[in-house]
């Protein structure tokens, strides 16, 4: 579905027009993001993020096959086949950086993408299938990460696959003997790191797939945009090409900036040198930590010391920190605001900027050593989280007198709109 | 409608095809699609074991360890299924402070007499799995911290274990497991 101004694809070369009776794939290309998608003409460089992300996901499947061909996923072998990349292969060290770089680029991308989203509460009706589909993609993205980390079979690869493997050893009955199915074995070994590289090679294009309905979900109502008013006239949009290619490809050009001077200039800087150790099932590193995308969710399970009820402190803690994300599928039901774009809602943008500023202390905690202040912070910082979510927006959504809207985006941009008159 | 020809010149009433009751063709329909069900579930059978722990990763492993040279206040890790254990040979004084507490008190009760061997309860033998995570606790080895209750501890959460290498503190449910084992002889342990 379109706008019914849409333009229509009309080729006029004889191969196109024998192309397009045959296979119409030109076709789709111009429907999906060419000429013939009318897009918000307002978007901000907050929306350059969901073809960054993209961009990242190319990146890191042409990055990641390539070292697959050159990575043994074998326990005796592996950490010695990422050195073998690294010093022997050629340009191994600058394809390794640059997916090992790419995966945080990945996520530094999505988090903006998801939090965009927060603001402009894109995940309103009707876009709420989009957004679903969005947080099912970033459980991908998690377990695609996880997975991949272990792969170099350094200290922190093992230790992070004992401690995230733990985490189902604390559901009840039945926990001990699926931590032992998922690993094939009691301790992470040749049979966990052999189905880690199947998953890890399969789980992005099983992400890819996701994204192409997250995409064809997004094209039935279209864009949202910054004012949240949906759009009304052919006067309020322009065509994605070459308006937002253009848009996508500078901001492209700005993230590249970025994340090469990462990948040329300070490689290691996001990772860990624990990781340079072989891994050793007889030594803990002193300090475990997952890379740092996962810290805000880290620290929320650490939060939980003590047993509440009848749940043993343990269970409560994976509870939570599956929760933490879980409770991002309710949001649409949860944000019961007339209007979408944190630009009219006052109240409700103070609060976003709190969960921002919490969120980054939690990630700041669970980076940290298992130290009582930085676990006390985590406490109150988790329980914040929550209270974000389940209550304070709710509450903000019906007592909160929003902003005057535009009447339309057009009036918005230009200040006035013909069909304001008509 | 027309009856149908059946393959042997009789024919077949139109109302046994398009009339009420259960048709042959329903039969048939629930029956293949029932055969093609448990078949496909028969066959997630074999889809879902073949991640289980494999015959070689299962096979009893046993070690045999030397205590001979452990000295009282002294610890070493040995493996068993490919996860640290630890040999440690209590002092008195460790003793003491174990059996001083009241079990009962504890997240996950249990004496320093139900955790070893009887006249043997100075050797204290436990995985070195935290029960939290899965950590290597600290404290076995030399100059090792073994936090404030002079047991064990963990240094990826914070689990602190007793001298009986009981959880006393942080997030860790159990005490750490005391795997299969028996004296060979005084001075030989074999686990498993």
């Amino acid at each position: 579905m379109s706008f019914p101004w849409a333009k229509h694809y009309k080729p006029t070369h004889p191969l196109m027009v024998y192309l397009d009776e045959k296979l119409p794939l030109p076709r789709f290309v111009y429907n999906a993001v060419g000429g013939g998608f009318p897009v918000p003409r307002n978007l901000n460089y907050a929306w350059n993020f969901g073809v960054l992300a993209g961009f990242c996901l190319v990146l890191q499947i042409v990055t990641g096959v390539i070292l697959a061909m050159h990575y043994a996923a074998n326990q005796l072998v592996a950490f010695d086949s990422v050195e073998h990349i690294m010093r022997d292969v050629n340009w191994g060290w600058m394809l390794r950086y640059a997916h090992a770089n790419g995966a945080s680029a990945f996520f530094v991308v999505v988090y903006i993408h998801i939090f965009r989203g927060f603001f402009y509460a894109s995940y309103k009706p009707p876009r709420e299938m989009i957004w679903l589909l969005g947080v099912v993609i970033f459980l991908l993205m998690m377990a695609t990460a996880f997975m991949g980390y272990v792969l170099p079979w350094g200290q922190m690869s093992f230790w992070g696959a004992k401690v995230i493997t733990g985490l189902f050893s604390a559901i009840p009955l039945v926990g001990e003997p699926l931590q032992q199915w998922l690993l094939g074995g009691f301790a992470p070994d040749n049979a966990a790191l052999n189905r880690f590289f199947s998953l890890h090679f399969l789980l992005p294009f099983v992400i890819a797939a996701v994204i192409i309905l997250h995409i064809w979900a997004l094209h039935i109502p279209g864009s949202s945009n910054p004012t949240g008013v949906e759009v009304k006239s052919e006067s309020d949009t322009v065509p994605f090409h070459p308006y937002y290619t253009a848009k996508d490809g500078f901001g492209l050009g700005v993230f590249l900036v970025l994340y090469c001077t990462f990948l040329f200039f300070f490689p290691n800087a996001l990772g860990h040198p624990d990781n340079y150790i072989a891994a050793n099932p007889m030594s803990t590193p002193a300090h475990i930590v997952p890379e740092w995308y996962f810290w805000p969710f880290y620290a929320i399970l650490r939060a939980f010391t003590a047993d509440f009820l009848f749940f043993p402190a343990k269970l409560m803690g994976v509870l939570a920190m599956f929760s933490a994300i879980l409770v991002w599928f309710f949001l649409p039901w949860l944000d019961t605001s007339p209007v979408r774009s944190g630009h009219y809602r006052p109240l409700f943008r103070k609060f976003y900027w709190l969960l921002v500023i919490d969120v980054l202390v939690l990630g700041y905690c669970g980076g940290s050593p298992a130290e009582t202040k930085y676990v006390l912070i985590s406490q109150i910082a988790a329980t914040y989280y929550f209270l974000h979510f389940l209550v304070i927006l709710p509450i903000v959504s019906s007592i909160e007198k929003p902003e005057p809207l535009p009447f339309s985006i057009t009036q918005a941009v230009l200040g006035t709109d013909e069909a304001v008159a008509a | 409608m027309t009856d149908l020809l059946k393959a042997d010149g009789a024919t077949v009433a139109s109302s046994e095809i398009h009339g009420e009751g259960v048709r042959r063709r329903d039969f048939i329909n629930i029956a293949a699609v029932s055969f093609a069900g448990v078949g496909g579930i028969a066959v997630l059978v074999p889809l879902i074991s073949q991640m289980s722990a494999s015959a070689d990763v299962l096979a009893e492993s046993s070690t045999e360890v030397d205590i001979s040279a452990i000295a009282p206040g002294q610890a070493i890790k040995t493996m068993f299924r490919k996860q640290p254990v630890f040999v440690r040979n209590l002092t008195p004084v460790e003793i003491a402070e174990a059996d001083a507490v009241n079990p009962a008190t504890l997240r996950d009760p249990a004496t320093l007499e139900q955790r070893t061997k009887p006249n043997k309860t100075n050797w204290l033998i436990t995985m070195g799995v935290c029960t939290h995570l899965g950590c290597v606790p600290l404290g076995a080895g030399p100059g090792e911290v073994k936090g404030e209750y002079g047991g064990y501890f963990c240094p990826c959460h914070g689990s602190v274990y007793d001298t009986a290498a009981r959880i006393r503190k942080g997030p860790a449910p159990k005490n750490l497991e005391v795997p299969p084992y028996e004296f060979s002889s005084d001075t030989v342990v074999k686990i498993g």
